[in-house]
């Protein structure tokens, strides 16, 4: 099982890749195919990992960064964890030969263009106002103070994200979350209008430069205020704070919210007190699942909760399958359509329904519109609702 | 082949505008500015025409909050220079926008004459289109204006562009050059560029600081007053059961003699 990690990839070249000894040790691989069989796009992409390895030890290079096809890599982490040879494909080849196949694309697929731009003006990738970002805090049921006006260090510096304080579906789990942190009395802020997109999906789709120049005013607007460690909603989020940010000098501790509450469940199990009723499957995200292995901790709070049963999908936990929305397959739908591929979401929602489970628990904003939209092409949305954990969480709680 | 595109900052509307205490003015409190998307598309037609044909392509833009971001970008997609013209107010007017160009770009060394002009054909701020035609008739150029699809013939000193009419209706038209066009539209959507060429056009500077040259002075419209739009009526809801809804949905449609 591979550990989670995110090197920073030393230069913009694939020249200075391989000077790294990290990125030498790419030269090592044994073409075993792995990768390829075990990538959800493996059907359908050109280079497969295996093949660019191959392209590159033989100078054919250049081929794959005139080619889009690139872009069709996920970073879902599969043939990162399935690598026998244990090699740094997801978190650093992938990136940076995205990173060249971007600087070469005679024109950036538009709705992927739209995202990146808006993150670069506005902070989020939907375009939406800065000083809307924490609106939606207002029709939460608990006070959400913000850091600037409460005037003085917090326990917790909570890290919204852009799904989780723009989308609509997304501000349920954000109020979902304030609720479950007010049960726990946790001394808490956010950081509202002044936050922005931590940057790790653009970083991962290849835009690297998006991603330092949103690190750097990230570090510049923690660096202004005092607090314990950062707790975020977003598993993208924690693992750019959690393996980026600290080169840049940050030095708090980051958690995801589930293996947060988690490890808070003695003091919340009292206040559950709503029997639910749902049968439960738990998705596990890409991320936070497969590259993190946070497995447990999900199913620990999903137990936890009264008249909840589990039921697992097929593929779990380290072989999740991917919802197809990381590494910027958020914003290249029509691009896959156009292509051809498949809705990886599809895929994941089948095997949900297969499970009879009526609730389709997620960890990650990204899923709920992903598996919402899967759900209604399907035909499955009568059965079946998508709910972040922290909502699952929230609805139990007493008053 | 030489290209001058200008280009201009116009309210941001994904910012709520809120109208200044006048009662005659935007606050500028609330406001925030992006650029021109017609002007955007102007650079990305001469950056194609640099593609195709080797153009230097220069951009001017009068000083603006965010604009040097606006010129680095056009650096980084590939503009030779970019000049950023000091001392016009962000909120002057029209006319007062193409005073203050046709009085200062004359001045610029190696800025005119340009073979092309080319900026956005309207704005935000100027929806009838007046910058480009008051500017060339300042600097003598011919203007044709709502345009895209621009082809150049070097040799013959000729562009041929696509105009837009009502109806559907496509002009084709040849000019002469120098000319000023104000573009519509471009063949493809404006490039994207990679933030590291960004900041590496930021890291090696490159905008050139010019202060605005004072011309013959213009009368600028007044403006009377400005409003939000109020709302005349508001949609009725329907709500209740779907036998409500259709019974209530039919009373409605009746009622107006629709059915």
């Amino acid at each position: 099982m591979a550990t989670a990690t995110l090197p920073e990839t030393p230069d913009l070249t694939l020249d200075g890749l391989l000077a790294t000894p990290q990125g030498h040790a790419l030269l090592s691989c044994i073409q075993c195919g792995t990768c390829a069989g075990t990538c959800p796009h493996g059907d359908v992409m050109r280079y497969t990992p295996r093949r660019l390895i191959g392209m590159l030890r033989e100078g054919f290079i250049e081929e794959v960064l005139a080619s889009s096809d690139l872009l069709s890599c996920v970073t879902c982490y599969d043939c990162w964890d399935k690598c026998p040879r244990g090699l740094h494909l997801t978190d650093v080849l992938l990136p940076v030969v995205k990173e060249q196949v971007l600087l070469r694309l005679p024109q950036v697929p538009s709705e992927l263009q739209g995202a990146l731009s808006n993150t670069m003006r506005y902070g989020n990738p939907m375009g939406e106002s800065p000083r809307k970002r924490a609106a939606w805090a207002d029709s939460a049921a608990v006070p959400v103070p913000i850091l600037r006006d409460l005037g003085r260090p917090v326990d917790v510096l909570w890290i919204v994200e852009c799904y989780a304080a723009y989308y609509p579906r997304g501000q349920d789990n954000a109020r979902a979350t304030a609720r479950v942190l007010a049960a726990l009395g946790v001394d808490f802020a956010i950081l509202g209008t002044e936050e922005k997109c931590a940057g790790e999906c653009a970083r991962l789709v290849g835009e690297k430069g998006l991603f330092d120049t949103l690190r750097e005013q990230n570090m510049a607007t923690l660096g202004k205020y005092e607090f314990a460690s950062l707790l975020t909603s977003d598993p993208h989020a924690f693992d750019a704070f959690a393996f980026l940010y600290p080169s840049l000098g940050l030095t708090q501790p980051v958690q995801h919210t589930t293996p947060f509450v988690a490890a808070r469940l003695d003091a919340l199990r009292p206040r559950m007190t709503r029997e639910l009723g749902y049968r439960v499957t738990y998705h596990d995200s890409c991320v936070l699942g497969r590259h993190n292995h946070m497995h447990d901790e999900p199913r620990r709070i999903l137990e936890a909760i009264p008249g909840v049963s589990l039921v697992e999908m097929a593929h779990n936990r380290d072989n999740t399958l991917c919802c197809g929305g990381g590494g910027g397959g958020m914003w290249l739908d029509t691009f896959y359509k156009e292509k051809g591929h498949g809705r990886l979401s599809d895929r994941r929602v089948e095997e949900a329904a297969a499970t009879g489970a009526d609730v389709l628990a997620v960890s990650c904003p990204y899923e709920v519109p992903r598996f919402e939209d899967s759900l209604k092409v399907l035909g499955y949305d009568d059965r079946i609702v998508v709910r972040d954990v922290m909502e699952l969480v929230a609805e139990a709680l007493d008053g | 082949m030489k290209i001058l595109v200008l280009m201009k900052m116009v309210p941001d509307i994904v910012e709520e505008l809120e109208v200044a205490g006048d009662g005659s003015s935007l606050d500028p409190e609330y406001l925030r500015f992006i650029v021109n998307e017609r002007d955007d598309y102007a650079l990305e037609q001469s950056l194609l025409l640099k593609d195709r044909l080797g153009a230097t392509v220069t951009v001017v833009a009068l000083e603006a909050p965010e604009i040097d971001d606006v010129l680095h970008t056009a650096l980084a997609k590939g503009a030779d220079r970019a000049i950023r013209v000091s001392g016009v107010d962000v909120m002057a007017g029209t006319r007062a926008k193409a005073a203050a160009l046709a009085a200062t770009l004359p001045g610029v060394p190696g800025v005119l004459p340009a073979d092309l002009v080319l900026s956005g054909c309207q704005a935000i701020d100027d929806l009838d289109g007046f910058v480009g035609p008051l500017l060339s008739s300042a600097i003598g150029l011919p203007y044709l204006g709502l345009v895209s699809r621009i082809k150049v013939d070097p040799a013959a000193g000729t562009a041929v562009v696509a105009k837009e009419y009502a109806g559907g209706v496509m002009g084709r038209f040849e000019v002469t050059l120098p000319a000023f066009l104000g573009v519509q539209g471009c063949e493809k959507p404006p490039r994207y560029v990679p933030i590291a060429k960004v900041r590496a056009a930021i890291a090696a500077g490159g905008i050139e600081a010019v202060p605005a040259a004072s011309g013959p002075a213009v009368t600028p419209l007044a403006v009377g007053a400005m409003a939000k739009p109020v709302a005349a009526g508001h949609a009725e809801m329907l709500e209740g059961s779907v036998r409500d809804v259709a019974e209530r949905l039919a009373d409605v449609l009746a009622a107006r003699g629709l059915i």
